[in-house]
């Protein structure tokens, strides 16, 4: 379970973070709404303790984040999966190194043989057909670098998935694709999930619950029904950008 | 001042009232803070390096893969500087040692020159740019492409993975590559003597044996070993703490290469005047 309460995050002058309450349970995927530049990767970020928080309690299987000590830091980092915005695959990596870099068992990670066969069941997992781990990086589309990210974040086994933007910057075919591969992992995997996006409507394909974060504070979370029907004014103008009056009138 | 006027001022550069009058103290203050802020995270780095060291498995055979590019990927400029150093050393010894002067010392000032100055710092100058550039380059690449954090996410060491190898690549081959380059310039400044100063070899070898001693070669390959850390820990901590953008990339591999280059020169004066 992921818990973070009353998080505030600040970098300079800009406060990004004022007071974040936010809960995720066990195998359920919530969707993390918001508008650019409002902090949704920030908020994701202190989940796995890449970034911490100036005040406030972030939560992990009960492990409070950041006052964990390098190694136990590292071993919790291995249970949860992360997927970046843009991939971040290491491009001098072949798509295999890459993925085999996400086994973070050393035992399993130094078999050569097991290796191999996580990497086919993980490019098999992710629609990707096996001739694509022989490949780099720079030879990919965009949708291809995403999918080899995700990839590379279920080829550890994590408990949780976090996705940041995972259907940003692609067409929608792809962006379909993607968020059909997201409610996959989730059913055949059981994983917990958290999706950052700004897209409405794939947010409310996956999501079991949808959180809108605003002005540095989560305005409202609920399932897509309730927030489908929220009076908040702010919800019903972030609802309407995208779904128009089909939706939410 | 209202918040709407500091807002404004910020956004588009507007000088506040008095802004422009440079306060001294101030910029003092601000200047020792940075100083201080960057001096603790070097530190730290190297503490982290440290305490990286005991997994071996990670990092040894990245330090294999690192030294192979820095030790035979620089052989070439590292000859040709060298070579050319010798030569020049000669020429100019040629122009200076006239009259008097027993012909042997030209072969004692550029054998010690080279073993002792030239060798050392003309190399380690080389690798701050061949080197330094490169790993800060790539770091910082790494850190605004979101690789480093993705590193770490993964529950991988960056220190152990991407500093370490760096670090003790540079340690190792900068002595080598200055072995090399103390050969060829001394070569390279014997066949130039023979022209210009028409020394004979068993002149040459007699003036470079009789002022030669053995510390002054564990000199040269001590210098050598404090300007392989320069040239590695520095382009790696301003690669690790780049900035955003393609402009924080050019930014952190510019003053990667002006540190280490300085930083070469201020221990140069500072182990000469403690060893020799």
């Amino acid at each position: 379970m992921i818990r973070l309460i009353d998080v505030h995050k600040r970098f300079g002058d800009n406060v990004v973070l004022d007071g974040v309450d936010f809960d995720v349970q066990r195998g359920e995927t919530v969707s993390l709404l918001g508008p650019s530049g409002v902090g949704k990767s920030v908020l994701l970020k202190h989940v796995n303790g890449l970034i911490n928080p100036d005040w406030g309690e972030v939560f992990v299987d009960g492990e409070l984040v950041p006052l964990l000590p390098r190694k136990e830091l590292q071993e919790l980092r291995t249970k949860i999966g992360y997927v970046f915005q843009f991939g971040a695959l290491f491009d001098s990596m072949s798509v295999f190194e890459n993925i085999k870099l996400g086994i973070t068992d050393p035992a399993c990670a130094g078999d050569d043989h097991f290796c191999r066969m996580r990497v086919q069941e993980c490019l098999d997992l992710v629609n990707l057909s096996p001739v694509t781990a022989e490949k780099y990086p720079a030879d990919l589309s965009g949708g291809m670098k995403k999918r080899v990210g995700i990839a590379r974040a279920i080829a550890g086994r994590p408990t949780y998935l976090l996705y940041d933007e995972p259907t940003s910057g692609l067409d929608p075919v792809n962006a379909d694709i993607i968020d059909a591969l997201i409610q996959k992992l989730q059913g055949e995997l059981g994983v917990t999930s958290v999706v950052v996006s700004h897209d409405v409507r794939g947010s409310f394909r996956v999501g079991n619950r949808i959180a809108l974060l605003t002005e540095g504070k989560i305005r409202k979370v609920g399932t897509p029904d309730e927030l489908r029907d929220s009076d908040d004014q702010a919800v019903r103008q972030f609802l309407e950008r995208d779904f128009g009056s089909a939706v939410v009138g | 001042m209202t918040e709407e006027r500091w807002r404004l001022s910020q956004a588009y550069r507007i000088p506040l009232e008095g802004a422009e009058k440079l306060d001294l103290r101030r910029w003092a203050g601000r200047m020792f803070l940075l100083g201080a802020t960057h001096m603790g995270r070097v530190a730290y780095m190297i503490f982290e390096i440290i305490r990286g060291l005991k997994d071996w498995r990670i990092w040894l055979p990245r330090t294999w893969e690192q030294s192979y590019q820095v030790g035979v990927g620089s052989l070439f400029i590292v000859f040709l500087t060298a070579g050319f150093a010798g030569g020049v050393t000669s020429l100019q010894a040629g122009y200076q040692f006239t009259g008097t002067i027993p012909v042997y010392f030209a072969a004692g000032v550029i054998t010690q020159s080279l073993i002792l100055e030239l060798g050392p710092v003309l190399t380690g100058l080389i690798l701050a740019g061949r080197v330094g550039a490169r790993y800060a380059a790539e770091l910082g690449t790494m850190r605004v492409t979101e690789q480093i954090d993705a590193l770490e996410s993964l529950g991988r060491s960056t220190v152990s993975h991407l500093i370490i190898p760096r670090v003790l690549a540079g340690i190792l081959m900068l002595p080598v590559l200055v072995i090399f380059a103390d050969v060829v310039g001394i070569t390279s400044g014997w066949l130039a003597a023979r022209h210009t100063l028409e020394i004979t070899n068993y002149d040459f070898v007699y003036g470079a044996r009789y002022f030669f001693r053995p510390y002054d070669l564990w000199y040269s390959l001590l210098k050598s070993v404090f300007f392989g850390v320069a040239v590695t820990l520095v382009p790696c901590y301003m690669g690790m703490n780049t900035g955003k953008g393609a402009e924080g990339v050019g930014k952190a591999t510019t003053a990667a290469v002006v540190s280490s280059s300085v930083l070469i020169l201020a221990m140069d004066a500072i182990l000469s005047e403690l060893l020799l």
